[in-house]
């Protein structure tokens, strides 16, 4: 993967499967700390020990598959990046993976289009409640995808194309504006 | 024009709105965006993006944009299906060109891109 959005896609992909309503993706990055932490944690089914445990062989998958090679490339690469993975699930109750890395790690692919990201997962999914947040360096962009939706009055932003790509640029506003120091906003309706 | 508040957005929606009134229908279109972990990295978010903004572009409201996970053809990804009726057409090694001509070809134009296909069923 090219870009670290590309993995934060892939492991909402995961929630997604496991049946979720409720996802929550959240960033951190702290530059006293040299940390860039990636955390998606979902609603869904869960795995049992045993699954957990076999979750980071690159030949196991629960999909009916010969290989499964999500969870196992973000493993591999936050190890290359002086970080760690960790996954926590309890079966019925959901899933929690958090990935951290050494935020000035010289293989650590940039975090890329988040707002694209979004983009694609809230244009699929308008029924499943995103929760978003961004630090970076005590600064803040968050929100949460119903309140949003609710704020401009639409229930299910789906079937309109155009408050959809509207949405995506007010991300990559907020994203820009984050990365220079100027946004600090949480959005509560 | 810089979309920065939710004031923004509020209007794009209230015009947005006006437009889709007039031209109210059902989605006739499916279009199917594969998204397991190969159709990741193989690009097929750049490609669903594409597709929603020249749906958005062009005001189609006929159009369902959905995703899949991996069908077993990591090799020919980006994959995109696009169903209409009983029909179903997979198109495979798809850039964000690539699909903005199908949403053209395809949907506006009804017609099926040959050279992209990798298999049909009717």
């Amino acid at each position: 993967m090219k870009e670290l959005s590309l993995h934060v896609l892939d492991l909402v992909e995961n929630a997604l499967r496991a049946g979720a309503r409720r996802i929550t993706i959240s960033l951190l990055e702290d530059s006293a700390r040299d940390l860039l932490e990636m955390v998606v944690e979902d609603d869904g089914k869960g795995m049992d020990e045993k699954t957990r445990q076999q979750a980071l062989n690159p030949f196991f998958s629960t999909k009916g598959k010969k290989v499964g090679l999500g969870l196992p490339l973000i493993a591999q690469l936050s190890k290359q990046c002086g970080g760690s993975l960790e996954i926590a699930s309890e079966e019925g109750k959901g899933t929690r993976v958090k990935a951290t890395f050494r935020r000035s790690h010289i293989d650590l692919p940039p975090l890329g289009n988040l707002a694209e990201t979004l983009f694609v997962l809230l244009a699929s999914h308008p029924e499943v409640e995103f929760v978003f947040s961004h630090e970076v360096d005590g600064r803040r962009f968050s929100f949460n995808s119903r309140e949003v939706f609710r704020a401009l009055g639409t229930e299910n932003p789906g079937g309109n194309p155009v408050l959809l790509s509207a949405l995506r640029d007010w991300i990559a506003y907020h994203e820009n504006t984050l990365r220079e120091g100027q946004t600090d906003e949480d959005y509560k309706s | 024009m810089k979309i920065t508040s939710l004031e923004d957005l509020k209007r794009i929606k209230e015009e947005a709105q006006k437009r889709a009134l007039l031209r109210e229908g059902k989605a006739e279109y499916k279009i199917t965006v594969h998204m397991g972990t190969c159709g990741i990295a193989a690009g097929a978010r750049q490609v669903m993006a594409a597709i929603l903004d020249e749906i958005a572009k062009r005001n189609l409201t006929n159009v369902l944009v959905t995703q899949a996970g991996c069908i077993g053809l990591c090799d020919r990804e980006p994959l995109v299906s696009i169903e209409k009726g009983t029909e179903r057409v997979l198109y495979g090694d798809l850039t964000p060109e690539k699909a903005r001509q199908l949403v053209a070809s395809h949907i506006v134009n009804g017609q099926i891109v040959g050279d992209w296909v990798v298999h049909t069923e009717r």
